[in-house]
């Protein structure tokens, strides 16, 4: 049975609490970011939708549920602060206080780290309801990074949420999985898509899916779509999420995932056609297709 | 003289497991090897996929293993080559339905005709990944320069090498411009922190997805650049002493050369 | 260089359309392997319809698919135990009858083969998007599958080409 959390047991002043719980009448929405596929940008979609409602001033916690194989702190830069972790959570071997790390730039945002040294069988699907039922109460938005694949991992980070966003890049295989996935989400839900990784020059040889196509086979309500940039890989190298960057366009997106999901009014997502610079208009000019 | 039986493994999600199987496999079979490539992605099967034979799997693995089926009927022979064939995974079930000791003696069995067996190990560390480590003799651990996927990769060197299971490293999308500008890691740098010996980098391509697309592994396609790589791994795999390509970032003639390629 | 010109004059059709037809095909049998339910309706629906015309043996029924070229077949395997005495209530065709070889089995001393039906009509219909028991996204829900056990006696093997599920395509 989780204890409920209680800042002034543990002596903690106000100002430093994790979590105050919420006005009475607003509950949080938890979120499982999931794909069946792996490596298609689920945790760094975690880490930057996050990282963006925080910036408009939500409160969020991420939860790393990929036991065994963490990233998400890595991708926040916050892999030094954590001394615990889920499992210690849930196996109430400390409290949810001393669990959650607060991100370095963002007063608002937490995290929830993964157990590296365990395994997702460890996890018991009713203590995790209850700690994001638990979450929900003290956060605006619990965002779940779910582990690939669709077994014990997949289904511990969905029990207790409400609501799936769905992260597919638009190939073969992720598509597949992305399919298998919505398929075994509860039957009510109404899970959103991210199209990740998009590469416009691609698509408009006809050599990759287009958004269209993608979901036109998902048939899902579409969330956001991000092209494909190098800048990602240097994000998480440096642990600095791109949402925080004016100048990245990979940030404007996840940005504009963002303010949807907090409920503003934001413009249908689009990605630019490809301007690939002197380079591409050369390869125009000898016959290649632009 | 009974074939060799390799899990090629990751940790980490879409480093290119399944790419790499194809292909090594392919590039094998393209050598006159008789290869046998095992998907064991219960429930997110993909081999079949990425090899293009989807639309012609009529039994699966886990209904050889349930006796449902003899395991020559569940063999999809490749139509490119007559050494090659594919044991799709199931779609319908999930992984608890293979235990260790059934797919270890559907592996064996395999290898009593096949040269080589490749066997295409789920992501993560859980019940798939030590089911399909349980047939394999020997590993190939893919993964990319990037902080998380290094991570995973590291994971899960250890838990080969408690399971006293030899490995090498094959390091895809390796991206040159990024590593000379100190954007991404080197291969010096990967085998360092991995502590693993290398058996081959394969550069970034954005082919692969085209190929993918047709279902036609690229290995197979001469006028690739990819095909050259595959076939070097190949090699390695069969104890040649290829050297490494280092591959360097297009210079301004490399890209003008590149040029002529478009399309 | 001479991929350059090569690709000029045989292009062959863009991947990303070659792709969207596979995941299309790939899903759709995905979709109905994953959907027990679905199959269960089928099978109930179809051996219903035969069952007007002929006698069938429903515990050994049997339902599989099997991909094409560019489609994914339905093939049923349809134990015929005996035939109706009479001539079954004449349904307003929606299909084209197809005339399908039926062995009967050998009748015992006492029955005679009075009359013999017209062909079993083969359900060709599409099979519907919406499964029974499908979630409110209109997704079925996978389960997983039963096999139905034992061989069938005297089958009639009755070939359909379910031309797929709505809800695949794009």
């Amino acid at each position: 049975m989780l204890r409920a959390f209680d800042a002034s047991e543990n002596g903690v002043a106000a100002s430093e609490t994790a979590a105050a719980p919420l006005a009475a009448t607003a509950r949080g929405r938890a979120i499982v970011i999931t794909s069946g596929k792996g490596g298609v940008g689920k945790t760094t979609t975690t880490a930057n939708v996050g990282a963006a409602l925080a910036a408009l001033g939500k409160r969020v916690v991420l939860i790393d549920a990929d036991v065994g194989l963490r990233n998400l702190d890595v991708v926040l830069g916050l892999e030094s602060r954590i001394k615990y972790h889920l499992l210690d959570v849930l196996e109430e071997k400390c409290t949810l206080d001393e669990a959650l790390v607060r991100d370095k730039r963002s007063e608002s945002l937490y995290l929830l780290a993964a157990a590296q040294t365990r395994e997702k069988e460890d996890v018991v699907t009713a203590q995790m309801k209850a700690l994001v039922e638990r979450l929900c109460d003290l956060f605006e938005f619990v965002l779940i990074d779910c582990p690939a694949g669709i077994e014990m991992g997949f289904k511990n980070a969905v029990a207790g949420a409400h609501h799936a966003i769905v992260v597919c890049t638009p190939e073969v295989s992720s598509v597949r999985d992305a399919d298998r996935v919505v398929g075994l989400l509860p039957g009510d839900w109404r899970p959103e898509l991210i199209v990740n990784r998009l590469r416009p020059h691609l698509v408009q040889k006809g050599k990759m899916l287009s958004v269209d196509d993608v979901n036109g086979i998902l048939r899902l309500p579409l969330l956001g779509v991000i092209a494909d940039e190098p800048g990602v890989i240097v994000a998480t190298n440096k642990g600095e999420p791109l949402a925080l960057d004016p100048a990245s366009e990979t940030g404007a997106a996840y940005r504009a995932i963002a303010a949807k999901l907090a409920g503003h009014d934001v413009p249908a997502p689009t990605v630019r056609p490809a301007n690939n610079g002197f380079f591409s208009k050369l390869g125009a000019l000898f016959g290649g297709r632009a | 003289m009974v074939g060799r039986r390799i899990v090629v493994t990751s940790g980490k999600g879409g480093v290119g497991k399944t790419t790499t199987t194809a292909n090594v496999g392919a590039a094998l079979a393209k050598r006159g090897k008789r290869v046998v490539l095992v998907d064991t992605d219960i429930g997110l099967r993909n081999l079949d996929l990425v090899l293009g034979v989807e639309k012609r799997i009529v039994f699966d693995l886990v209904e050889v293993i349930e006796g449902r089926c003899q395991l020559r009927q569940a063999l999809i022979r490749d139509k490119r080559f007559e050494s090659l064939s594919i044991l799709p995974a199931a779609q319908t079930r999930e992984k608890e339905a293979v235990g260790e000791e059934q797919l270890a003696r559907v592996i064996a069995e395999l290898a009593e005709s096949a040269d080589f067996v490749l066997i295409d190990c789920p992501a993560g560390i859980e019940h798939g990944f030590r089911t399909a480590i349980a047939g394999a003799k020997e590993a190939i651990v893919v993964t990319t320069p990037e902080v998380s996927a290094i991570r995973d990769a590291d994971r899960v060197v250890g838990k080969l090498t408690d399971a006293k299971i030899p490995l090498r490293l094959i390091i895809n999308r390796i991206r040159p411009d990024m590593i000379k500008s100190g954007d991404m890691m080197s291969v010096e740098d990967v085998c360092e922190v991995l502590s693993a010996e290398l058996l081959g980098t394969v550069p970034d391509d954005e082919e692969v997805i085209d190929t993918t697309n047709r279902g036609e592994p690229i290995a197979l396609d001469e006028s690739k650049r990819l095909a050259a790589v595959y076939d070097k791994i190949a090699r390695r795999l069969e104890g040649e002493l290829v050297p490494f390509t280092n591959f360097e970032p297009a210079g301004f003639f490399g890209r003008l050369m590149t040029l002529w390629k478009v399309g | 260089m001479f991929e350059f010109f090569r690709s000029l004059f045989n292009p062959g059709p863009p991947s990303g359309a070659t792709a969207k037809e596979r995941l299309r095909l790939v899903l759709l049998s995905d979709h109905l392997s994953l959907a027990p339910d679905v199959i269960d309706a089928m099978k109930r629906d179809l051996l219903d319809v035969l069952s007007r015309y002929v006698e069938i043996d429903v515990a050994h029924a049997d339902v599989t698919f099997e991909h094409r070229e560019t489609e994914v077949a339905m093939l049923a395997s349809v134990p015929i135990t005996g035939v109706r005495d009479r001539k079954p209530p004449v349904a307003p065709p929606t299909v084209p009858l197809v005339p399908v070889a039926v062995a009967t089995p050998p009748v015992a001393p006492r029955e005679t083969p009075a009359e013999i039906g017209p062909p079993a009509e083969a359900a060709a219909k599409p099979v519907a998007g919406a499964a029974p028991g499908a979630g409110a996204n209109g997704r079925p829900r996978r389960r997983r599958r039963k096999k139905s056990a034992g061989g069938p006696k005297q089958p009639t093997q009755t070939t359909l080409g379910a031309s797929g599920i709505a809800a695949s395509q794009a």
